[in-house]
């Protein structure tokens, strides 16, 4: 293997890694939030224990989110020098003001907000996990605006060899970034709100600590439910907005070969990237591809055959990936409305419960293949239009990668079974009594 | 002009970074030793429990800040220090998940594994950070491409390992100085009894890198040129000895300052003594990374003053904050603590 195909690898493994975790973080601290916020309305010690509660699991999950933060970052540097040289000028600045303006705070915080339930009023200590929440979310605008630049780039001049700025409001008002942080931050919320449901399931399935559980399955399905429907309409934005930008990624996801108009939509298709074709194309809907795609029936929209061969992204795994994800996509809003509608006396639901418990790892599936998508279906650009993957990788022996793609994943494993197992063992403890 | 404003904030946030991250570090080195029993290690722990994860962002921000402000330096050195790079941050993550994980599963040998791990992920950062800053002082092969003709034994050089063990030396004090500060009762009398006997260490250490410096390095040619920066190396020694002194009043908090600002002053030392190269090359100077064939463009720089000279006065500010908030010792009722590590 090469060190551009290595390099790709163990920058998959270490974002998708880190993506496992992120989520939640970006969600619980705005439910936790929440929580204690009705805590300090109510002065119900309910509402104080769950912000304990989903506070601590919260943190359990922090933990990795944090650490594996770092070596993303420092990773542009060492395996990809060559892009970091040629976009510095714009996407290292971004990543710089992430943390200075996001990362400090939530940080900092953090570690205030564990150490302070007895030192400061209620109000100032929502305070501080508000301040959390906040940093957390601004920190994923930064990063995704970064994204954005990757996936469409704007605002830039090249010169000097290199993409410098030349529109700084331009890069930061980026259409691509604004729907690609909306689609994800509304993701991280739908997962978050599953893992509190999950986790409220398995307590009401055992008739453990019911009011709690129920008052944060409320929450929690609430929560899930304004963004899984919030899901769907900016999903279909953000895929707009592809078919517009990225046209061959929009044909790769739709495994479209062929340019027409009026396109429709397979509800089940067998891609066939070898004979460049579909194997098997059942139940169309009329021109519905060009509807979503361009807002009109008879629209054109561009297929893969467009593209020169080396210019198409790898067609299989994007497709794969998008219908899982739009699949689950539905599901979690049918989901979460028919939970929602039954939130009030959902402990006399076992069925749902039991669904909703086995339902903890559906939304992680869907934002990993998101990701899937957005990156995989980026290739072969590493910035789209601007430069391939394989001219950004750094001077590197594939040996060099080897090993510390070997550790990469060694490492992530220990690392992810012992978070996971820590996840498990004080969900399934429930909250401190009275 | 906004290059050389660059290069000094540069220096300033990895200053930063060492002398805040530096006192955790060099805590976990010394848990093994300083600790007898699982409440000296709950201590240590506490210690540095609100305050580990702030101080590490500072690292972030110095990558951050590399890669904004002097692109091709930061594309240059960590492709250059790729294994070590990567060690550092497996260490990290080591050290970080040790503080989340130790108190989760109620068991000794749990509670072992995570203090080896904090142990290894603290004293590794401090050595493997000393030995790459030696290694960039002293020049970094690098040809005329930008790509580093050496590998990770090439850092293991009788200088940059002379840097490691600075490091070390440097941040295990500011270590104990701040746990002096932080508990009371036996552990503090080890804590403080550490500083004093590692105080001569450091001195001693200080001074034969600064003499090693002269002769491997041509760091000391600014300070011949501008005399006026001696200033550096001097608020360098008086933070010794300010430290030195209040040990001996036990004021530990003034002697935690003292090393403070020995460890700002040794770290702007090198970098001042660096300028304007981010990244000597050791093959030909001409090949050498600076402030101003490696930097960003104008307007990218004015940007990112603009948001350093707006942000970074708030983070010191709020971080200030929490540090006076929580300066408190490390009692039985705070390790009764809910919460507490």
């Amino acid at each position: 293997m090469d060190v551009v195909l290595l390099s790709r690898l163990q920058f998959a493994v270490a974002s998708l890694f880190h993506f496992l975790f992120v989520p939640l973080t970006l969600g619980l601290s705005v439910l936790t939030a929440i929580m204690e916020t009705r805590y300090v309305q109510t002065g119900d010690e309910d509402y104080k224990r769950m912000a304990k509660f989903w506070g601590k699991l919260f943190l359990i999950n922090f933990a990795l989110g944090v650490v594996t933060g770092i070596t993303l970052e420092f990773q542009f540097g060492t395996n990809w020098s060559s892009y970091s040289k040629y976009v510095g000028d714009i996407f290292g600045s971004l990543l710089a003001i992430e943390a200075t303006l996001a990362f400090y705070l939530e940080s900092t915080f953090i570690g205030v907000w564990l150490f302070t339930w007895n030192k400061v009023s209620p109000r100032v200590h929502a305070m501080f996990i508000w301040l959390v929440a906040l940093a957390s979310n601004i920190s994923a605008l930064w990063i995704l605006i970064a994204n954005g630049w990757m996936q469409h780039p704007v605002g830039y001049v090249l010169r000097n060899g290199r993409a410098e700025l030349a529109d700084f409001v331009a890069v930061i008002t980026n259409k691509f970034a604004i729907y690609e942080f909306l689609h994800t931050v509304s993701g991280a919320y739908i997962l978050a709100g599953f893992f509190v449901m999950g986790v409220s399931a398995y307590h009401l399935l055992r008739r453990n600590e019911v009011t709690f559980f129920t008052k944060s399955f409320r929450i929690g399905v609430t929560f899930a439910l304004i963004f899984a429907l919030f899901e769907v309409f900016n999903g279909h934005l953000h895929g707009a907005e592809v078919a517009e930008t990225q046209p061959a990624k929009l044909a790769a996801m739709e495994s479209h070969w062929e340019t027409r108009n009026g396109a429709p939509m397979y509800l089940f298709v067998v891609p066939d990237p070898e004979n460049e074709r579909n194997s098997v194309e059942i139940l169309p809907i009329p021109g519905m591809l060009s509807l979503l795609a361009h807002h009109s029936p008879s629209a054109e929209v561009k297929g893969l055959k467009e593209f020169p061969k080396d210019e198409r992204p790898p067609v299989t795994m994007t497709f794969l990936s998008f219908r899982i994800m739009v699949a689950l996509g539905f599901l979690f809003a049918l989901l979460t409305f028919w939970a929602w509608l039954k939130r009030n006396t959902i402990v006399e639901h076992p069925g749902l419960l039991r669904l909703l418990l086995f339902s903890i790892p559906l939304p992680y599936l869907a934002i990993e293949a998101g990701w899937i998508v957005a990156e995989v279906g980026r290739q072969p650009w590493l910035v789209y239009g601007l430069m391939k993957t394989s001219q950004g990788v750094s001077t590197l022996a594939p040996s060099q990668v080897m090993i510390s793609l070997a550790a990469f994943v060694f490492f992530y494993s220990a690392l992810g079974l012992i978070d996971f197992y820590l996840l498990a063992k004080y969900a399934r403890k429930g909250p401190v009594a009275h | 002009m906004l290059e050389t404003i660059w290069f000094i904030l540069w220096g300033v946030l990895w200053a930063v970074y060492f002398m805040l991250d530096g006192f955790d570090l060099g805590l976990g080195t010394l848990l093994p030793f300083i600790a007898k029993d699982d409440r000296d290690r709950r201590v240590i722990y506490n210690a540095m429990g609100p305050f580990w994860d702030g101080n590490e962002v500072w690292l972030i921000t110095a990558g951050g800040a590399t890669f904004a402000a002097f692109p091709v330096a930061y594309a240059v050195m960590f492709n250059s220090l790729y294994s070590a790079l990567l060690l550092l941050l497996f260490a990290l993550i080591v050290r970080g998940v040790s503080f989340e994980f130790r108190n989760k599963v109620d068991s000794p040998g749990w509670r072992t594994l995570w203090d080896f791990c904090l142990f290894i992920g603290s004293f590794l950062p401090a050595l493997l950070l000393g030995v790459a800053f030696a290694n960039i002082f002293e020049g970094l092969p690098i040809d005329g491409n930008g790509n580093f003709q050496g590998g990770f034994f090439t850092l293991l050089n009788p200088y940059g390992i002379a840097g490691g063990v600075l490091f070390v030396v440097a941040f295990v004090i500011h270590g104990a100085n701040w746990l002096a500060a932080k508990s009371e009762g036996e552990i503090h009398e080890r804590a403080a009894s550490v500083a004093k006997k590692m105080w001569p260490v450091f001195l001693v250490v200080t001074v034969l890198f600064l003499a090693y410096t002269y002769v491997a390095t041509d760091l000391f040619d600014n300070y011949f040129k501008y005399p006026y920066l001696w200033m550096i190396p001097l608020l360098a020694v008086a933070g010794m000895l300010i430290s030195r002194g209040s040990m001996g009043s036990g004021n530990w908090w003034r002697a935690w300052m003292g090393s403070s600002l020995a460890i700002l002053g040794i770290t702007f030392f090198g970098v001042a003594g660096l300028y304007p190269r981010l990244l000597p090359s050791s093959i030909d100077p001409a090949f050498s990374v600076t402030a101003f064939n490696g930097s960003s463009s104008q307007l990218t720089l004015k940007i990112m003053l603009g948001v350093a000279l707006i942000m970074v006065p708030i983070v010191i500010a709020y971080q200030t904050w929490v540090y006076i908030f929580l300066r408190g010792k490390i009692t039985d009722e705070e390790l009764e603590y809910e919460e507490a590590y």
